[in-house]
């Protein structure tokens, strides 16, 4: 409930937060606080340094620039869900910020502290992946690179992110009337997927599905993804939703159901996406 | 009542609400005192292992820290252990708990040490810094395995098979080896982990000059809490006094006596200084205690054509590591009502209490007769599909006839009242029974993925506790009276000092509607004065859908006091013989006279100025009454669960939840329904989300919130309530209790629904919690797919540290 000892730092850009996380050797960003303070409280983790990224108001936006959606690292869960531009430009994303936790964690957690923080069992790595996104990291010296969302996420709470970057904008591409499906299953509103699916139907460059919590990392179903190319119908194609999948067995369910549940979901997820 | 009903069964709002909504309730947490200080508790990561050296040189170093005391250091300051006030059997075996243990930890979370700091901060800082050296030892949690002694969890108790306590069986025993059909089932009902809003905190304070002392402390017994830590901690009952301010929900987890409320009050005569504790959530789950743990064997005998004839039932039940205030009574509670509505010619029942290495287990909302409930209902659905009859219909022909007096049962207790047929038929009425099943039926033809089902739960409860004689027989410690003392002030107010402790029931509102009709005034005008032993002396608190039953009772006797006392001041005013008096909503009158009138609080005023009383007329008009019930109460009723069942991923979906409850008289009907809403609530979250679990070493794995499932609002349906109304023959209220009925009745009616819904494909058993994964693998199971055959228990390995609800 009391975390333990730690200093705290608040800054108002994000070149002074850089430079903050380099001169400390153990150092969290603090955005929305809602993965980091609850793991802080029980003191599983205990960084020496909080940086405090929360006033950067120039990293909270949505706009519209050429053939995608650019989104601030810092906007909040609820804004992602309510925009307008999203809306009418890749619905997906609003749609699954809505999933997210529940109003007061939508209103608090921010998207580039949910995507920083690479938890498997979150809802928009897997739709970044799907979508193609691209990230962008901001480095020492004004430095920043664009890392495409498929290989951000390394593994179990790592993303590709150094002590001292900052996750700074998402890159959405525009999806158009590309038809879409994010399906959530979960035992409670607010709870993380058991497993989750999104799917974006054809559109001359083939179908695109990723599964939440499914591995280690938002999970792309390239089984799927070839069977639908190669003419499978949905049923047939979600029959290889467990492909090249490691699922984990945990308090709330086994390895062995969340494949099946993956076989269920990918199918329902593509009749969705192709009936919209 | 005799008197024009004005408040009473109105929907008057809760006097309590406005200081809660308005964030101005006074919890405990909230309180403080000058120099103040925090302890924090150093507990075991172990479920069962040797204590060694304990290295607190580190902690006493540390900013802040005033002091750390391991149990030896704090072994003076004990009168005795930790109370247990309910040895239900001659021979049973009775674990020594201590507020810390020296020897030996035996579960995960048990107390060895404590820090006192100046901040709350300080104290859980150094707590972590407290080195212990810890020997492991194997962990026993299974119920079976640990009646077979291969891990003993106290030595000098040499098993850890502690008590068997039998009812001795009522009836033709013959039964259950002659009747057309016998159905064995065995049910399992996972721990539970209560989940008050909010969790335990104390502070205790001395008052050397005086040797006095007082506890302020979450609880719902304050004055059980006082006897009984007066005898743990070495204080005259006379110099403690314990406060329960606001307190947010107990569910049972708040009717016991704990090693902290000792400590504080321990840590606060060593230090001379005030010491304050407030547990964590994640403190809660290991350190407050479980409910529920139990295993049930269970046979019903009937007929080829469904009648029921009797029910024989052989419970493991898990005690935990420790006794706690009540623990073995908790199944023994419910060992009176395993014949459920049903008129029967047989009953056995029997339990064996076995110790664990896990937390200790007590009173959970419903304490035994959920238990009971569940396995009765569960049961009586595996008979209808064994014979190939509806279950409504094998309940129709078995209920008891109604009968409005007094009747002993099969079990030897006498019910007070019943009638079980009409709030079955209302409860089916109001689901619209038979269209159900038609439509289940169509369902189930065009093999829909969305499978229908319906359940029932037909439900009797023993409520009210307790009768005093009937608990001394059953070797309870104390008694079940309650009290209450009626002031009328000169001012028009009234004060009323009540022995219940009310912790978010509404007993201020609905004593204050009582009181309202009898004296005249508006509940506005009463004030209710609890949770105090200073102030309200008298009383036996809070907990077994008592308080109505036997505390307002108290109430009502006590205004019968006031009335009749009045009676002479009036008589004496209006100068007319006492029989001429008619006494009308706070008001005595001449007869045939309606103006020639004197008000009770008129009376009041004349009572208290005293200025011309009769000769011997006591000054002031107050009156306190204890009322002890000749009777439990026997709350009734039939709920019945509507689910949608997705047979792709086994999750279920509640349409619809018909409740008839029957509570006897309603006070407060507003008041009856949130009880039923937060009883049926808690019971879903039984059925269909909640288990505590333990790994083989006995770590819990439910250990926050993130794992345990509490469901929220969005995964509740809309309630359908109803009632009937029988009056209890109890006490001269009719009154019954409502507290506990919605958890008692609702997990079999859930987990029935949800099995009713597959039981086509072949599905006949699903435990609770009925999650999403256990349902897929029955379907699996029965429809030989592939998902039947692994253990389903047990599996959990690591899961990645998540803290909150959700997301980043």
């Amino acid at each position: 409930m009391i975390p333990a000892p730690f200093e705290y730092v608040r800054v108002g850009t994000v070149d002074d937060a850089i430079q903050a996380l380099s001169d400390s050797g153990d150092a969290k960003i603090l955005a929305g606080g809602h993965s980091l303070l609850p793991l802080m409280r029980l003191r599983l983790a205990r960084p020496a340094l909080l940086v405090d990224i929360g006033r950067i108001d120039a990293l909270r936006y949505v706009r519209e620039d050429g053939d995608h959606v650019a989104i601030g690292a810092l906007t909040r869960h609820h804004d992602v869900a309510n925009d307008d531009v999203l809306q009418r430009h890749c619905p997906i994303v609003p749609y699954a910020a809505s999933l997210i936790g529940d109003p007061q964690v939508r209103h608090v957690g921010t998207i580039g502290g949910s995507i920083s923080h690479s938890d498997p069992a979150s809802d928009m790595p897997t739709v970044l992946v799907a979508l193609g996104a691209d990230l962008v990291v901001a480095g020492q010296g004004g430095a920043t690179r664009t890392v495409p969302a498929g290989d951000f996420f390394k593994g179990l709470f790592e993303p590709d992110l150094a002590t001292n970057e900052v996750l700074s904008e998402i890159r959405v591409p525009k999806t158009g009337d590309r038809g879409w499906s994010y399906v959530k299953f979960n035992r409670r509103a607010q709870d993380w997927a058991l497993v989750g699916v999104a799917a974006l139907a054809a559109n001359g460059s083939g179908a695109s599905v990723a599964l939440t919590n499914m591995s280690d990392r938002p999970l792309r179903a390239s089984g799927v993804e070839e069977a639908l190319s190669g003419g499978a119908d949905a049923a047939a194609a979600a029959e290889r939703a467990a492909e090249g999948s490691s699922p984990p067995s945990d308090a709330f369910a086994s390895g062995e159901y969340r494949r099946e549940l993956a076989k269920v979901l990918v199918r329902r997820a593509l009749e969705e996406a192709n009936a919209r | 009542m005799a008197v024009a009903e004005r408040y009473v069964g109105k929907p008057v709002l809760r006097k309590e609400d406005p200081e809660m909504l308005a964030g101005q309730a006074r919890f405990t947490e909230n309180l403080s005192a000058p120099g103040m200080v925090w302890m924090s508790v150093v507990r075991s990561p172990f479920a069962h292992a040797r204590v060694g050296a304990i290295d607190t040189s580190a902690a006493e170093g540390m900013d802040g820290v005033v002091a750390v005391f391991t149990a030896a250091d704090l072994e003076s300051e004990w009168g005795g252990p930790l109370p247990f006030v309910w040895p239900i059997t001659e021979d049973i075996k009775v674990p020594v708990h201590w507020p810390l243990t020296k020897d030996k930890a035996r579960f995960q979370g048990d107390g060895v040490a404590v820090v006192v700091a100046e901040t709350r901060g300080q104290a859980e800082d150094a707590a972590e810094a407290v080195k212990v050296d810890w020997e492991p030892l194997d962990a026993v949690l299974d119920l079976e395995e640990a009646a077979k002694d291969g891990v003993v969890v106290h030595e000098d108790l040499g098993t850890n098979v502690v008590v068997h306590w039998s009812h001795g069986g009522g009836g033709d025993q013959s039964l259950f080896d002659t009747a057309d059909v016998i159905v064995k089932e065995r049910y399992l009902g996972p721990r539970l982990i209560p989940n008050a809003i909010e969790p335990r905190a104390c502070l205790a304070q001395s008052v050397p000059a005086m040797g006095e002392f007082t506890l302020i402390t979450t609880t719902q017994i304050p004055h059980i809490a006082r006897v009984t830590l007066g005898g743990t901690c070495n204080i005259p009952e006379s110099k403690l006094r314990i406060i329960a301010p606001d307190v947010g929900g107990g569910f049972g987890s708040k009717l016991n006596v704990y090693a902290e409320e000792a400590l504080v009050l321990a840590l606060a005569r060593r230090l001379q200084r005030p010491v304050k504790w407030v547990e964590t959530r994640s403190e809660n789950y290991l350190a407050t205690i479980h409910g529920r743990g139990v295993l049930h064997d269970v046979e019903v005998a009937a007929t080829n054509e469904g009648k029921i004839l009797g029910f024989r039932v052989k419970e493991l039940a898990d005690m935990g590591a420790y006794y706690q205030l009540l623990t073995p009574g908790i199944p023994e509670l419910g060992g009176w009502v395993y014949m459920g509505p049903y008129d029967v010619q047989a009953y056995w029942y029997e339990f064996t209490g076995i110790v664990t290495n896990a937390t200790p287990t007590d009173a959970y909302r419903g304490a035994g007769r959920p238990e009971a409930t569940y396995v009765l209902e569960r049961a009586v659905d595996a008979l209808a599909r064994r014979i190939g009859k509806d279950p409504a219909e094998v309940r129709r022909m078995s209920l008891m006839a109604p009968f409005a007096e007094a009747k002993t049962s099969i079990m030897g207790l006498n019910l007070d009242s019943g009638n079980y047929p009409a709030a079955f038929e209302r409860a089916l009425e109001l689901a619209g029974y038979e269209e159900l099943r038609k439509e289940q039926r169509a369902r189930r033809e065009s093999g829909d993925g969305r499978q229908l089902g319906i359940g029932i739960s037909s439900y009797i409860e023993m409520c009210g506790l307790a009768p005093s004689n009937i608990l001394g027989a059953l070797r309870y410690a104390a008694g079940g009276w309650d009290a209450c003392a009626v002031q009328c002030l000169p001012d028009g107010k009234v004060v009323l000092k009540i022995g219940t402790s009310p912790h978010g029931q509404g007993h201020v509102t609905t004593w204050a509607q009582i009181a309202s009709d009898t004296l005249g005034v508006t509940p506005d005008d009463v004030e209710v004065l609890h949770g105090d032993t200073s102030v309200a002396p008298l009383g036996m608190d809070t907990y077994g859908s008592r308080s109505v039953s036997v505390g307002a009772t108290a109430l009502h006797l006590a205004l019968e006091k006031i009335k009749d006392k009045a009676r002479v001041l009036a008589a004496h005013e209006l100068e007319v013989a006492e029989d001429d008096l008619e006494f009308e909503a706070g008001s005595f009158h001449v007869k045939g006279a309606p103006d020639r009138a004197r008000t009770i609080m008129d009376l009041a005023v004349s009572a208290w100025h005293a200025h011309a009383l009769p000769a011997g007329f006591e000054p002031n008009l107050e009156a306190t009454a204890v009322w002890d019930p000749p009777n439990f109460t026997w709350p009734a009723g039939t709920h019945v669960c509507i689910v949608e069942v997705d047979t792709e991923t086994g999750a279920t979906d509640i349409q619809r939840y018909v409740a008839v409850d029957d509570c006897g008289v309603v006070i407060n009907p507003m008041i009856v329904d949130g009880q039923v809403h937060g009883g049926v609530a808690q019971g879903i979250a039984e059925a269909l989300f909640e288990e505590a679990r333990y790994d083989e070493q006995g770590n819990l794995m439910t250990s926050s919130m993130t794992q345990y499932l509490i469901p929220a609002a969005s995964e509740m349906p809309s309630f359908e309530l109803d009632r009937t109304e029988t009056p209890s023959t109890t006490n001269p209220l009719g009154v019954k209790g409502i507290g506990e009925a919605g958890t008692i009745a609702s997990p079999p009616a859930v987990v029935n629904a949800v099995i009713d819904a597959v039981s086509h494909l072949g599905v006949t058993h699903i435990d609770k919690p009925a999650s999403p994964e256990r349902v897929w693998k029955a379907i699996q199971a029965a429809t030989g797919g592939s998902g039947g055959s692994r253990s389903e228990r047990g599996g959990a390995s690591g899961s990645p540290p998540r803290a909150s609800g959700g997301a980043s």
